[in-house]
């Protein structure tokens, strides 16, 4: 098999799974409830002072 | 530190954040962009390809310089009112030796990528110092100092030579011959039998309707006259180019 | 305060500039260089003539090390009013000279030399202004630490100009690379390097030096905007100079690779120094203006990362039925599409900041500003999207389509945000108290939201007209117009554009007037939008 078609396949399937399984993490990751208070002790920063 | 924590921890170290970064907007570049560069399918192979006259460069240079491709595409896309209009689609390998593409993405005049032998020389020239006495709907603006600008090429050898180290194939013979190639290709009178032995199918004599002087606007009309003229579609197999 | 190393090095600069003219390998670069030399030769006497000589032993001067350094800041944001005013006025010019083809003057005003310096004086020299001047801003307000490296942040700002000066003449006089955005041949590139790795020191360092443990999301947006824009200026300028004394070079790649770097590179100079660095400003000055958080900070992550890992796939789409392979136009696509939700994430985010604040749009023209330019970035990349969809590209491709496109991103989202900064920047920098008019400021708001407004619009139906009388066909299968037909069909439209233009311009001016004179310190008497006149009582 190609080089190219092997590349194509991996990438259309398995590259693409990991992709949709990373992203999926990072968002679930980024929005569990644990990094709340967090998140907003950072929002303040720029009202913080000049 | 808990697993949960790492992301705190990007966000509390610059230079971690900066190499996620840039790993990250590495990724796309990478995938899309090396295949081009080894990928054997990418260029098709054709017959007729071959570098630019210097005299041809020198004219590209010109094209270049004055900005023709904020309004000129060179691309023919494969569409059957584009191809009745313009001609054959544009192949990859047809700008293989363009450095830079000039591709254009926008076309507020018609596109050039065949324009060569499409009108006469004497066209070109009238066209290019008074657009609207050829085409009245015309908003070019007029290029009439390039009749009057002698062409000013310190070293031709020396563009050939650059463009060789990027990877046009300039033979050694091309290189030592650029200069007289240079005046010959538009001098009536030479002998450019040498010339287009090295470079086949190029225009010959003189462009801008005055054999005394070498101009600028011979060098943009040979330039513009052999656009797309190289490769021969009568023997053309489409599906060759079929990627 | 004296600068000797500073001074010596401009006219060594001089010097060498002039060595450069006299040794030029073609008669452009001997010109460039004599501007360089007039240049660097004026900014030399300006710094010597501002030499002081203390006694000996007298105490110098040495600014606090606790402060902010704003100086830089204030030159930035006059160099961002200026190169705004600069950049819209070319673009009202090169839009007459497409109407009266007339108005070119050659060789050096013709349309292919004007349209350049236009592109590059909004994109470069205003953003690039703008984005500079708010980074520092930002970064040492959100880090609570001076800005890094000293004189280094002066050395930014005027080399920048320096950039700005020596692109703009060249493409005058002829100088370019050829390529969209990229017009500055190699020695101009090779000093914008230089300022842009400066400018990196400068903002990075001032993060390590920061107080705040938490490094603020605007801070990641500008950070991902300087380092990509530095690897796309690099890869896409790479090229072989015929002589290191003439203009002339010639690209690393050719063809098919040099498209798509090309496109790499322009597409992501639209999605990291227009969107990314511009994300950065909005993630701080919305909040600031109408005194809230950011909606939701987490969402802030997941827009970071997800825009800038999908933008830099989208470039193919430039490209589309080119002779560029299918795959990589298909990749192109499919990432330019899944760009819609990652960009309307950010706009959501930056809208719903002001919930619970909502009339502050009315009593503030100041956030009307701001919330018109999420409003339009919101609209610029879902039109984005919808255009790279290869069938939609078919025919808004070539077209002036594309051209009202980029205008409603860049007037629309890139222009109203920084806008509003400025407004808000100007009085804190300067220590006035207030605007000198927010009256003046709501007149820019209209005229610069009408002026978009009737821009993008005309030029929808000129691209839409355009690309389809390009492919009309008659019963008996043939091209109903020639080419020339439809360029003159196009001239209602080119003259409408212009208008549009044109009080886009005169918005801009107001700004200038306004910004003017509240730096000089007047302030004028006026009620304020949206508060009823005093004595009068709201009906309940």
């Amino acid at each position: 098999m190609e080089t190219y078609t092997a590349l194509r396949q991996f990438a259309d399937s398995w590259g693409l799974l990991a992709m949709t399984l990373f992203f999926a993490g990072v968002i679930l990751f980024t929005l569990r409830p644990g990094s709340k208070s967090h998140a907003d002790d950072a929002a303040q920063i720029p009202l913080k002072e000049d | 530190m808990s697993l949960l924590d790492k992301h705190q921890f990007i966000e509390r170290n610059a230079t971690l954040l900066l190499v996620g970064s840039l790993l990250v907007v590495s990724i796309g570049g990478i995938v899309e962009i090396a295949p081009l560069f080894y990928l054997e399918n990418t260029i098709e192979k054709v017959d007729g390809m071959r570098p630019y006259t210097p005299l041809e460069l020198a004219g590209r240079n010109i094209y270049i310089r004055e900005g023709c491709y904020v309004c000129h595409s060179q691309m023919i896309r494969p569409f059957r009112d584009e191809v009745e209009r313009y001609g054959h689609y544009s192949l990859a390998a047809e700008s293989m030796y363009d450095h830079p593409f000039q591709w254009g993405s926008k076309r507020t005049g018609p596109d050039l990528a065949r324009v060569g032998d499409r009108y006469s020389n004497e066209w070109h020239v009238q066209h290019l110092i008074e657009p609207r006495d050829v085409v009245p709907e015309s908003v070019m603006p007029s290029y009439s100092f390039l009749k009057e600008n002698t062409l000013e090429v310190t070293d031709v050898s020396m563009d050939l030579k650059a463009n060789r180290t990027v990877g046009v194939p300039y033979t050694d013979e091309m290189i030592a011959e650029a200069n007289a190639d240079l005046k010959a290709q538009a001098d009536p009178n030479a002998d450019t039998s040498a010339l287009l032995a090295r470079y086949p199918k190029a225009k010959v004599g003189d462009f801008d309707g005055d054999p005394t002087k070498l101009t600028e606007m011979d060098a943009l009309v040979a330039y513009l006259q052999m656009l797309g003229t190289l490769v021969d579609f009568s023997t053309y197999d489409d599906t060759t180019g079929y990627r | 305060m004296n600068y000797p190393l500073e001074t010596a090095a401009l006219v060594i600069g001089t010097f060498l500039a002039l060595l450069g003219a006299a040794y030029a390998h073609d008669s452009l670069f001997a010109a460039h260089m004599w501007v360089l030399f007039l240049t660097l030769g004026i900014s030399s006497i300006v710094m010597l003539r501002r030499v002081s000589f203390a006694p000996v032993g007298a105490p110098r001067a040495v600014p606090a090390k606790s402060e902010y350094f704003d100086e830089v800041i204030k030159y930035g944001t006059i160099a961002t009013v200026f190169w705004g005013v600069v950049g819209f006025l070319v673009g009202v010019v090169v839009a007459m000279q497409l109407a009266f083809p007339d108005l070119n003057i050659e060789p050096w005003l013709n349309f292919g030399r004007t349209r350049p310096l236009h592109t590059s004086a909004v994109i470069f020299a205003f953003g690039g202004n703008a984005l500079i001047a708010t980074s520092f801003y930002v970064v040492q307000r959100t880090c609570r630490a001076r800005l890094f490296g000293g004189n280094l942040g002066w050395f930014v700002f005027w080399g920048y100009q320096l950039f700005i000066v020596m692109a703009a003449t060249g493409y005058l006089l002829g100088i370019t690379q050829g390529k969209e955005y990229a017009e500055p041949e190699w020695y101009v590139d090779i000093w914008l390097t230089i300022v842009w790795v400066a400018y990196l020191v400068v903002f990075l360092g001032t993060i390590f030096m920061r107080k705040e443990p938490h490094i603020y999301v605007a801070n990641w947006f500008y950070l991902a905007f300087i380092v990509t824009i530095a690897m796309l200026h690099i890869v896409n300028n790479l090229a072989i100079p015929v002589s290191f004394l003439g203009i002339k070079s010639y690209s690393a790649f050719s063809g098919v690779q040099d498209a798509l770097t090309q496109w790499w590179y322009g597409h992501n100079a639209v999605g990291f120094f227009l969107t990314a660095g511009f994300l950065g400003m909005m993630y701080y000055f919305i909040p600031k203006q109408v005194n809230r958080p950011v909606y939701s900070y987490r969402l802030s992550i997941i827009h970071f990362w997800a825009l800038i890992f999908m933008y830099i796939w989208a470039g193919p789409h430039h490209l589309h039925y080119t002779a560029l392979p299918d795959w990589a136009q298909t990749l192109g696509m499919v990432f330019s599409i899944m760009l819609w939700m990652p960009s309307w994430g950010g706009m959501i985010n930056g809208l719903m900041t002001l919930s619970g604040a909502w009339d502050r749009i009315r009593t503030d023209p100041i956030v009307r500003m701001m919330v018109m330019a999420v409003a339009f970035y919101g609209m610029a990349t879902f039109e984005g999207p919808m255009m790279s969809v290869k069938a939609v590209n078919s025919l808004s491709h070539y077209t002036d389509w594309t051209i009202g496109h980029v205008h409603s991103g860049a007037l629309g989202w890139n222009g109203m945000i920084t806008f509003g900064a400025i407004y808000f920047l100007v009085p804190k920098l300067w220590n006035r108290k207030r605007l000198y008019s927010l009256q003046l400021v709501n007149w820019h708001f209209w005229l610069a939201t009408l002026g978009i407004v009737l821009y993008a619009a005309v030029m929808w139906v000129a691209g839409i007209q355009q690309g389809l009388m390009w492919r009309e066909y008659d019963d008996q299968g043939f091209l109903v117009y020639s080419f020339a037909e439809t360029v003159a069909a196009m001239f209602p439209y080119y003259l409408m554009r212009a208008l549009g233009g044109l009080m886009f311009l005169a918005g801009a001016l107001l700004m200038a007037f306004n910004v003017t004179m509240t730096i000089l310190g007047h302030e004028r008497q006026e009620r304020t939008p949206g508060v009823a006149p005093a004595g009068l009582q709201p009906a309940e």
